[in-house]
């Protein structure tokens, strides 16, 4: 799924420096409700600015992607929705992240990541048994019902049960790299989160499991809003349903991911989806 | 001339190198010549009177070491309970809070006191928990033993924990788990057999040692009840007998040096096993 | 102006930090933070708590001596006259003896296993060479008393004497009665000792040198030999010092296996043969029997000598080793 080149006479007329962040996109009410809503959000490490006044919307039950090149500050915005960065010294958040009208800056920590959970680049189960590491969130987070049934129903909705159903006691490390990346969704969707966080989760794996992977996020959607960091514009195009471009820190163009890969509004996003950077 | 330098440097060459493939060999020579010197002698002197005898009277011939050998063990025990909770904990202070100074120097003087003389801390047993009472008592050489097990424990406790990927704990607390609970639930786990096995090397290394018991625990011909008795330990028993004119004490000596050196090389030879085989969540 | 790039100042930062949340689940956190610190610091205390107690106990002995104690050469129980002079005199001897046998021995085996051995014989003898290091102090004693002392009395002794005691000059260290106890003896076990340190720490620091420098130098047509001793030992220099310091520390603070075979004879002797004291015996033997306070003041204070001593050596090693990782091998 190639850009067509050229942009309508629009934002032809528009000067560049005019920034796409004053007017987020706003899907309409009947389209879809909004999962999480980010205000003028800026990110600090220590002195240094990541993130310059992001104004963006999740849509619920959608998947959104967030593409840039290298360093444009996609990863470190997507770890700021589940203040995974306030495990780094020295990192500062300013702004607003309203999780279904509520701050996260103000809630508890540790029950926003049960209800926003991530994926991680590189596969990282624990050193336990598959089992285990699918019933650890549940575990710590004082869960009393029947493990058994919903480490099943995780397994089933990361496609990994069938395959891994006669050996649940295994060590997670005897799995291959495809399969140890779905156990830890797996393990993600065991606490029943309301948001998935993907950073880049295919990176590291070969097409074919990326191709299980992303069949997986179609099949998630019903019940989970995602957010997929990709560096990979075949998967973001494929996959999800809005797209955001960033660049430098800033958010450039968002919108339905059919209208941004076939008619950018800007000409910094057609360049990098035409690939003449990143 | 410029041949007969060329002849020289060759020559030098292979001298040089041949020396140090001896120097190498010789070193290693010695490690079996002790080896077999203690085994020889001590394996001819053991006997079943060794573990379950008192020792005889001075003069007498006979008896064994059976209450050195209780002796060293609670020893042990005292300096196990003693210092590897500490060392243990403060690992982890080091390895998942630490911040930059303090740390550092929590770290340097851990060295340091790791490289302080085994009799200086002696001294130092003597001082606190000795000279108060004005007598000897297992407890002191207890202590004085914890004391030396607590650096050890804390440098390896970190090392290994800090062996622990990063990935993990983003893992874990990408799940919910706070900081502590990651600790205990995922990375103490993981560095588990890393850090058994730096337990076992600091008590192995202690259960070998005299100096800081010679005036703390300072030893006993009986069974020693209790903690505030001195008590005998086998270290001791060996500089004891070997010094003395006795050839009969002597021979103990033997056996009971095969019997300590044998318990540290099966706890070092053991631990270093199963680290290399993995068990210490180095590799990953 | 469009305010969505928010500059530094305009921002308020909301409070977003850990602080505002320390009532809830964070509360676990920070009491771990807080044990475990404690627990850390326990180390600290312990070590102030160790350099103030021999203070305190040395002070008799301080304030009746002064700074004399390091030079007076008695050592008399009954009249109460105590010098430092000849355990440090015997400490530094066997050391320095100790550290001419096991460097020399230590670099040379350190360099076949660095540069020549294949990786498993090298990883294998390393292995056995740590063993040794594990060996008990009071095993060495045992041996030394055993072994070395007979050999040094009936064999290397009178050798030694009859060759290098007429050499003019280092002559005068080799006369004089031998009985196989004395300084040397002691140098030699201690050197046993202390070279599997030397070995070690050495051979893993020669292993960290760029085989690019290695390559240099065979590629200027140098034999192994001078590539190695030329090129490869300057290289790792600082941190081959570093293990020197690190075995020098160890040789001052072995106790057991030096009080065995030395003799405990607090006298200053030019001949190594002499029986000598080092500070770590003289407090080993005579400790548990110091009748008067002022007696145990005086071992103490060698305590405290000897404690500062390798307090000082082992600052200076940890700093030499790391100067090695970080700076590559560059000389300061």
């Amino acid at each position: 799924m190639g850009a067509t080149h050229g942009h309508n006479a629009t934002a032809a007329k528009l000067a560049p420096q005019v920034r796409m962040t004053d007017k987020p996109y706003a899907p309409s009410e009947k389209e879809a409700q909004v999962r999480f809503q980010i205000s003028n959000l800026n990110f600090f490490y220590g002195a240094k600015q990541a993130v310059f006044g992001l104004n963006l919307q999740i849509p619920k039950n959608k998947v959104t992607a967030l593409i840039g090149p290298s360093g444009c500050g996609k990863s470190t915005f997507l770890r700021t929705l589940n203040r995974m960065n306030e495990t780094i010294r020295n990192t500062r958040v300013v702004g607003e992240i309203m999780l279904d009208g509520q701050d996260i800056l103000q809630m508890d920590v540790v029950g926003l990541r049960r209800r926003v959970g991530m994926v991680f680049q590189r596969p990282n189960p624990f050193p336990k048994s598959i089992y285990d590491n699918v019933a650890y969130g549940l575990r710590i987070n004082g869960y009393k019902g029947r493990l058994d049934e919903h480490v099943e129903h995780s397994l089933r909705r990361a496609a990994l049960w069938e395959e891994v159903k006669d050996y649940l006691h295994k060590s997670a490390f005897a799995l291959s790299g495809g399969q140890q990346q779905r156990l830890c969704i797996a393990r993600a969707l065991a606490v029943d989160p309301e948001v998935l966080l993907l950073d880049e989760p295919c990176s590291a794996l070969d097409p074919v499991t990326t191709a299980k992977i992303e069949e997986l996020m179609f099949h998630l959607k019903d019940s989970c809003t995602m957010a997929i960091v990709t560096h990979n514009m075949q998967q973001a195009a494929r996959a999800s349903d809005f797209t955001a471009f960033m660049l430098d820190g800033k958010l450039i163009e968002h919108s339905e991911t059919s209208k941004l890969f076939t008619t950018p509004q800007d000409p910094r996003t057609e360049a990098y989806i035409t690939g003449r950077f990143g | 001339m410029k041949r007969v330098l060329l002849i020289w440097r060759k020559s030098l060459n292979i001298v040089m190198l041949t020396l140090t493939g001896v120097a190498a060999f010789a070193v290693v020579s010695v490690l079996f010549l002790i080896l077999g010197y203690l085994i020889f002698n001590g394996w001819r002197s053991l006997n079943w009177d060794f573990f379950t005898q008192l020792p005889k009277p001075v003069g007498e011939a006979g008896g064994g070491m059976a209450n050195a050998i209780v002796g060293s063990l609670k020893l042990l025990f005292l300096a196990a309970i003693l210092g590897l909770p500490i060392g243990l904990i403060g690992g982890v202070y080091l390895a998942e809070f630490g911040g930059k100074t303090f740390a550092f120097i929590t770290r340097y003087t851990a060295d340091l006191l790791n490289g302080v003389p085994s009799i200086v801390i002696g001294i130092f047993a003597y001082a606190l928990f000795v000279l108060p009472v004005k007598h000897f008592s297992a407890f002191s050489g207890g202590v004085a033993l914890a004391i030396m097990v607590i650096p050890i424990t804390l440098r390896s406790t970190e090392e290994f924990l800090r062996a622990v990927p990063n990935s993990l704990r983003e893992g874990a607390m990408a799940l919910g788990a706070s900081k502590w609970k990651t600790i205990a639930t995922v990375i103490l786990p993981a560095a588990r057999g890393g850090i058994i096995t730096g337990m076992l090397l600091a008590l192995a290394r202690v259960a070998g040692e005299t100096a800081p018991l010679l005036f703390t625990a300072f030893g006993n011909r009986f069974w020693s009840p209790g903690w505030s008795q001195p008590i005998a330990s086998l270290p001791r028993m060996i500089y004891d007998y070997a010094i003395a004119p006795y050839d009969d004490w002597h021979r103990q000596a033997w056996a009971a040096g095969l019997v300590l050196l044998g318990l540290v090389l099966i706890a070092n030879i053991g631990t270093r096993l199963v680290l290399s085989r993995g068990g210490g969540g180095r590799s990953a | 102006m469009s305010s969505t790039a928010t500059t530094i100042e305009q921002a308020v930062p909301p409070k977003a930090g850990p602080r505002a949340f320390a009532k809830r689940l964070r509360d676990g956190d920070e009491i771990a933070h807080l044990i475990t610190l404690l627990f850390a610091a326990s180390i600290l205390l312990i070590t102030s708590l160790l350099v103030y107690e021999l203070w305190v106990n040395s002070k008799q002995s301080r304030a009746a001596f002064g700074w004399g104690f390091f030079t007076k050469v008695v050592w008399d129980p009954i009249s109460g006259d105590f010098g430092a002079a000849p355990f440090i005199y015997g400490t530094l001897v066997t050391a320095v003896v100790s550290l001419a046998i096991a460097l020399p021995l230590g670099l040379a085996a350190a360099i076949f296993l660095a540069e020549l051995a294949p990786r498993q014989l090298s990883d294998g003898i390393a292995f056995l060479i740590d063993l040794l290091a594990a060996v008990p102090s009071v095993i060495y004693g045992l041996l030394g008393i055993f072994i070395v002392v007979p050999l040094m009395r009936t064999t290397v002794g009178p050798l030694l004497i009859h060759t290098v005691g007429n050499v003019p000059g280092i002559g005068k260290f080799f006369k004089g009665p031998n009985y196989g106890v004395g300084f040397l003896t002691a140098g030699v076990v201690l050197a046993i000792m202390i070279v599997p340190f030397i070995i070690s720490v050495s051979r893993e620091v020669l292993l960290t040198v760029p085989r690019e420098q290695r390559e240099a130098a065979l590629g200027l047509g140098a034999t192994r030999w001078e590539a190695t001793w030329k090129v490869v030992v300057p290289w790792a220099r600082t941190g081959i010092m570093g293990s020197v310091f690190l075995a020098l520390a160890r040789a001052l603070g072995e106790t057991m296996a030096v009080t065995m075979v030395i003799g405990n004879d607090p006298k200053i002797a030019a001949s190594l043969f002499a029986p000598g004291y080092t500070i770590a015996a003289v407090i080993a033997n005579e400790f548990s029997e110091a009748t008067g306070d002022l007696y145990l003041a005086a071992l103490i204070e060698l305590g405290l000598v000897l404690f500062l001593m390798t307090f000082i050596l082992n600052g200076l090693a940890r700093i030499l080793i790391v100067a090695t990782e970080r700076g590559g091998g560059h000389p300061s």
